[in-house]
Parts: C-alpha cells; sequence; structure tokens
C-alpha cells in the first residue's frame, strides 16, 4: 500500500503530460505539420494540393476505421491490405456488369473474408493477431490467384466515383465523411457500440454479464472487411487500375498507426474516431511533406516506425499509471 | 520435483510425449537435445501437462499429445511419399537438393522465430532484417567475408537488441514493436540501396560466394550450417539455464521472475538472437545468390511464424521446441516444390496453401489446447 501512494504521489506531472499527450498529441502533431508546411514547402496552400491530400487520405482512413473497431474489441485486424487486394481483384473480375455489381461484389468479398476472421476469434478462440494474419498470407494469394497481374480498369462511372466530385467535394472524401459519422455514432450511440467497448474492456466480465460476444466480434471483424474493401474499390476507381500485388501493402501498419497515435489504447476497451482522423491526416501530410521535400520514400519509412513507436509508448505511460 | 532428480523422472514423461512411437529415421536433427528431460526445473509451466506418470494418461491424451508433437512430421513423411510416387521429378538429387537450399534460409529465420514465440513473443521485422543483412553482406564482401558476415551480424543484431529493448524495457507490446521495425529495417535497406536501385554483387570467386556455394559430402554449405544452428538450438533451448527462463517467461512472466529468472534479459537475448539469425540467413543468402537483392523478405515473416506454429510451437509461449520447425520449414517448401511443379498452377497459390495451412493448425492446437487445459482443471486428472 505504502509504495502503491508513493508511486501516486510522485506521478502526476509526468502521467498528466502523457495523458495530455495519448489525447491531443495527435492534434497537435497535425498542426506543427501544417504550420510547417505552411511556411516551408511551395503550392502548399492550394485548393488543389488540398484536394489531392484529401483523397489520399480516404483510404487510409477507412480501413483505419475498421481497425479502430477491431481494437477497441481488443484485437487487431492484420488482414486489412489483403482484403484490399482482393476488392481490387473482384473488381476487375466483375466490373463487365457495371460499377456497381463490381462494389457488391468486393463488399461481399470483405465481408467473407471478416467472417473466416471473426469465426476463428469469436467461436475457435484464436488469438486475433494469428487468425487475421492467415487470411493476410492467404488473401493476398487468393487476390493474385483472381488477377495475376496489373489490370486496366477502364469505366467511365468507376472513373467518376474516383475522381469526380459533388459540389466540388471528391466522392472519395464524401464517402469517407458518411463512413466516419456511421462508426463514430455506432461507438457512441448504439447497443452494439457500448457491447463492442464492454467486450473490449474485459470478455470475461462481457460474457458473464449476457452480452452477445460472439455475434458483435463476428460483426466487428466483418465491419472491418467491409471498410477495407470499400477503401480498396476507391483506391481502384482512383488509380484506374487493379493491381493486387501492390495495392494495400502496409497499409495494416497505416491504420494501426493512425489508430494508436489518435489515442485509441490497444487494450481496447476505448475507440476515439476523431484521433483516428487526425492520425490518418498525420501519416497522410508527413508522408506528403517528405515526399515534397525531396526526400525518398524510405525516408518516410523509417519516419512512421518512429512515429508509432513514440505513439505506442505515450499510451503506455497512460496505462500504467 | 527436485533438481537432483529430474534427469531420472523427467525422461519418461519425454518419451511419453512421443507417443513411444517416434520412429527415429527421419527426426534424425538434434533429436537428442530434443527429447531430453529439461534440466533444472521441473516446473517449466509449458511442461506441466505432460509430466503427469505415464500408466494414468487415458489413450485420448497420448492421442493429442502425439498430434501436437508429431503432426507436422507425419504430415511432411505423407506428403514427400504422395509427391515421390506422383511426380517422377520430384525424388531427383537435384530437386531435392533445391529444397534443402531453399529452405535452409528459411529454417535458421524460423529457429530465431521459435526462441520469440515460446517466451511469449512474435517477430514481425525478420522479412526485412533478412533483406538488410543481405544487403549489408553483399557491401561488405568487397572487404572480405569476416566484414560482410560481421556488418550483417552487428546491424541486424542492432535491431534486434532496439526490438528487445522497447519490449522488454519499455514493456510495449512486441507485435506492434517488431510491425515497426519491419518498416524501419526495410526503410534503411532502401536508404543504402538508393530506393533499391543499387545491387551489390558478390564477386563469384570470393571467399563469401563460396560459403555459399560451396558443397560438402554432396550437400550445400548452407544447409550444414542450418543443420549446425539447429543442433545448437536445441541444445540452448533444452539444456540450458537460458533456455530454461525462455520457456518460464512464455508460461507465465509473474511466475518466472518469482523462481528467479530474469524476465527483461531473456526477452531481450530472445529478440536479440532473432535478429542475429535473420541477418545470418539474410547474409548466407545473399552468398548463395551471389548479390544482396533487395526485394527479398517480404511475407518471410509469416512464413516462419508459419513454419513455427505447423511445426507445434504453441503462439500463446511457454511450449515448443525447434525440431518442429524445421519440419515445419521443410512441409512448407514441399508443399510449395510440388505447387511448382504443377505447372498450371502459379505461385499465388502458394500463398492461398499457406493461409490454408496457417487456419487448420492453428484450429487443431486450439483445439488440442483447450482439452489439455479441461483436464487439467477437472478435478480426475
Amino acid at each position: 500500500m505504502a509504495e502503491a501512494t508513493a508511486l501516486t504521489r510522485t506521478a502526476p506531472d509526468r502521467s498528466a503530460v502523457y495523458a495530455w499527450l495519448q489525447a491531443y498529441g495527435v492534434y497537435a502533431g497535425v498542426a506543427v505539420l501544417l504550420l510547417f508546411n505552411v511556411a516551408f514547402t511551395d503550392h502548399f496552400l492550394s485548393a488543389e494540393n488540398f484536394r489531392t491530400q484529401a483523397v489520399q487520405v480516404a483510404p487510409i482512413l477507412i480501413v483505419a476505421l475498421g481497425m479502430a473497431l477491431a481494437i477497441g474489441s481488443e484485437g487487431i485486424d492484420l488482414s486489412v491490405g489483403s482484403v484490399m487486394a482482393l476488392s481490387t481483384s473482384l473488381v476487375a473480375l466483375y466490373l463487365g456488369w457495371g460499377p456497381w455489381t463490381a462494389l457488391a461484389a468486393a463488399v461481399l468479398g470483405g465481408v467473407a473474408v471478416g467472417l473466416v476472421n471473426g469465426s476463428l476469434i469469436a467461436f475457435v478462440g484464436v488469438q486475433p493477431i494469428v487468425a487475421t494474419l492467415a487470411l493476410m498470407v492467404g488473401g493476398r494469394g487468393l487476390a493474385l490467384v483472381l488477377v495475376p497481374q496489373l489490370e486496366d480498369v477502364r469505366d467511365p462511372g468507376m472513373r467518376n466515383l474516383g475522381s469526380g466530385d459533388l459540389l466540388g467535394v471528391p466522392y472519395p472524401v464524401l464517402v469517407t465523411v458518411a463512413l466516419v459519422v456511421l462508426v463514430a455514432f455506432t461507438v457512441r450511440r448504439t447497443t452494439f457500440g457500448r457491447q463492442l467497448l464492454a467486450i473490449g474492456d474485459s470478455r470475461p466480465a462481457a460474457r458473464l454479464a449476457g452480452l452477445p460476444v460472439r455475434r458483435v466480434l463476428l460483426c466487428v471483424y466483418a465491419a472491418s472487411g467491409v471498410l477495407a474493401a470499400v477503401a480498396g474499390f476507391l483506391a481502384t476507381a482512383r488509380l484506374q487500375a487493379s493491381d493486387p500485388t501492390s495495392l494495400g501493402t502496409l497499409m495494416e501498419l497505416s491504420a494501426i498507426t493512425a489508430v494508436v497515435v489518435g489515442g485509441t489504447p490497444l487494450s481496447g476497451g476505448r475507440v476515439r474516431i476523431g484521433g483516428t482522423v487526425a492520425g490518418a491526416v498525420l501519416i497522410q501530410l508527413l508522408t506528403a511533406t517528405l515526399i515534397k521535400h525531396d526526400l525518398p520514400p524510405s525516408w518516410t519509412q523509417i519516419a512512421q516506425a518512429v512515429v508509432i513507436v513514440l505513439a505506442v509508448y505515450a499510451a503506455r505511460e497512460r496505462g500504467k499509471r | 520435483m527436485s533438481d537432483t532428480n529430474t534427469r531420472h523422472h523427467g525422461t519418461r514423461p519425454a518419451d511419453a510425449n512421443a507417443g513411444g512411437s517416434a520412429d527415429g529415421s527421419a527426426d534424425t536433427h538434434g533429436r537428442d537435445a530434443e527429447q531430453a528431460p529439461p534440466t533444472g526445473h521441473g516446473h517449466v509451466p509449458g511442461q506441466a501437462a505432460s509430466s503427469g506418470p505415464v500408466r494414468s494418461r487415458p489413450r485420448a491424451e497420448r492421442v493429442s499429445a502425439f498430434a501436437q508433437r508429431h503432426g507436422a512430421l507425419v504430415a511432411l513423411v505423407l506428403t514427400a511419399a504422395v509427391s515421390a510416387l506422383s511426380f517422377d521429378s520430384f525424388a531427383d538429387p537435384g530437386n531435392l537438393q533445391n529444397i534443402a537450399v531453399s529452405a535452409a534460409f528459411l529454417a535458421i529465420v524460423a529457429l530465431g522465430m521459435t526462441f520469440v514465440i515460446v517466451s511469449g513473443g512474435i517477430d514481425l521485422s525478420v522479412g526485412s532484417v533478412f533483406a538488410l543483412g543481405g544487403v549489408l553482406a553483399a557491401w561488405g564482401s568487397r572487404h572480405g567475408p569476416l566484414v560482410a558476415l560481421l556488418l550483417a551480424l552487428t546491424v541486424c543484431g542492432g535491431i534486434g537488441l532496439v526490438n528487445g529493448l522497447l519490449i522488454a524495457r519499455a514493456r510495449l507490446a512486441p507485435f506492434i514493436v517488431t510491425l515497426a521495425a519491419m518498416l524501419g529495417a526495410r526503410g534503411l535497406m532502401l536508404n543504402i540501396t538508393d530506393e533499391g536501385a543499387d545491387t551489390f554483387l558478390v564477386a563469384k570467386d570470393s571467399l563469401f560466394a563460396d560459403l555459399g556455394r560451396e558443397k560438402l559430402l554432396g550437400v550445400g554449405v548452407p544447409v550444414w550450417i542450418t543443420l549446425a544452428l539447429f543442433l545448437l538450438g536445441g541444445v540452448l533451448l533444452r539444456r540450458t539455464r537460458f533456455g530454461q527462463h525462455v520457456y518460464a517467461v512464455g508460461g507465465n512472466e509473474d511466475a518466472a521472475s518469482l523462481m528467479g529468472a530474469s524476465v527483461a534479459r531473456t526477452k531481450v537475448s530472445v529478440y536479440v538472437l532473432s535478429g542475429l539469425l535473420a541477418g545470418l540467413a539474410g547474409a548466407l543468402n545473399a552468398a548463395w545468390l551471389a548479390s544482396g537483392v533487395t526485394i527479398l523478405g517480404q511475407g518471410m515473416e509469416l512464413e516462419a511464424i508459419s513454419a513455427v506454429v505447423i511445426g507445434g510451437t504453441l503462439l500463446t509461449g511457454g511450449m515448443g521446441f525447434v525440431s518442429g520447425s524445421l519440419v515445419g520449414v521443410l512441409l512448407l517448401k514441399v508443399i510449395q516444390n510440388v505447387i511448382n511443379q504443377i505447372g498450371s498452377l502459379d505461385s499465388a497459390y502458394q500463398q492461398v496453401v499457406s493461409g490454408a495451412f496457417l487456419v487448420v493448425v492453428v484450429v487443431v492446437q486450439t483445439w488440442l489446447g483447450r482439452r489439455r487445459k479441461a483436464r487439467l482443471t477437472s478435478p480426475a486428472a
């Protein structure tokens, strides 16, 4: 007891700083990067650049929303990049029946992968890392079996979805905003969201309380699959090509970074959607800044590695309190 | 169980664990070390399930213990036998040599991964570290084989050290730290190769290239090195204090630190070992290919994890053995080889099969683990 009180007495200063960093550090990071770019990057403050950045951040953010749900339930979804690849393959295969059929096929593929993930985790009891790792390997393999190499996607409807806009706002951005609102509403205002957070807090307690643990977990991974599939569809529409070899590689890492940097603890029980949005923007800005200042892509990878370790480190101090 | 009599009594459970019918012919590598009783601490958590008296073990229990320990070996023998009967070219010495050499590099990586997973962690950075090790070794080989190896081992061991410190001292989640290291190591590798545009070549007649290409008794040097490393690894994990600490830390960290194991030091060592072995594998691979190829190693972490899990090591930590990982690697490589032989299937099927295989093995293991748990907690057991 004496030890505990001694610890709590000396701790507040430091842990208050860490708590602030965990909650608002991501916004500060975005602000710093914005100020830096306004001051030192040519043509940063242009409508065109703003539009480019917004369109590019869309897939990361959409995938990160699903990842936030998985992490909130004390899980993880490593298969998201492969689901994007699977989605782009299915789009290439079913585009002949129109873009909506292609979208439906992609979403169904995402649901299927998510349900397999969810069943392994909820019913068999496999650790989320392992279950989704298996789907990460198998999913990309399946995508490559369906579409062995890069294929052009030529469809006016798809092109419009990828680069057209409504009242000056690009469709991908509109879709992203809608999904952010939907997920935020689900987490904060619905029974499902409450159940998800309760499960993430303590699975045994949630089970004892009579919550439908298995059904909720199944839905969480299915939702993550659907969101990754939508991201894959939008990326395909924008690139006007289906490239299952490279689309979505390392996406799981970007998504996890966005979620963790945004202040969602890896230990589950809590989801910060606003932070996740800012986290995705931070990653995008970081990449863009390094590219615009002629630093090679390898620096982006190193920088992202450092950012993720720092973010997890800050979160750790908060968790220990 | 005191320290003095474990040697004598411990032998029996270990043999019973093998189901009494292990055929020694195919499982020769490091078998002595594998089957040996744990020295020292008889109450290592992972072995709690198998250390009951032999006669009271019901048959189902023996079957499940056998499946856990030797399932991969049975699958390997069956797959190899079916392949040899179905494809004339499979049993061809040249083809077997190909399988052995391509398995060697993955096996070395999987050896390090076994230690990490037994300690309850995971190392997702090995693929990038493998590529980085290869590039560094190829670059250093112009100054002689010693520089090549030392450069690769120092840098890759250093990455392992950073991983280990972040995981053990700063208590960050292993998968996220090593995921970041995977990104960082690849970034570093791309950085020194001008974004992958430079490929460092190893002079074909150099001593370093010989390390990868020479043959000893008709078998490639990398294969011999791999076998030696597995023998050492088996001894290290089973016969030394360090190995026992690895099991203990993976089984239950609090219990391990109560029994006097240095949890932090054990964890750091395990990640350093994994980094060193991945770097060495990369260096040997560069010697074999005579160049530091920058695109290598992608997805290797998944292959290594699959091999370790297929070999019977539990992903939850505290239980596992290195010879199983060797069998797991061979099984994956044989399957890949067969898929390559069926000309109409392209290599993407390998990934599908690997993924499906991993799912099946993990489901079976989870099921076996649950039964074991149920047995342990039931009053009758």
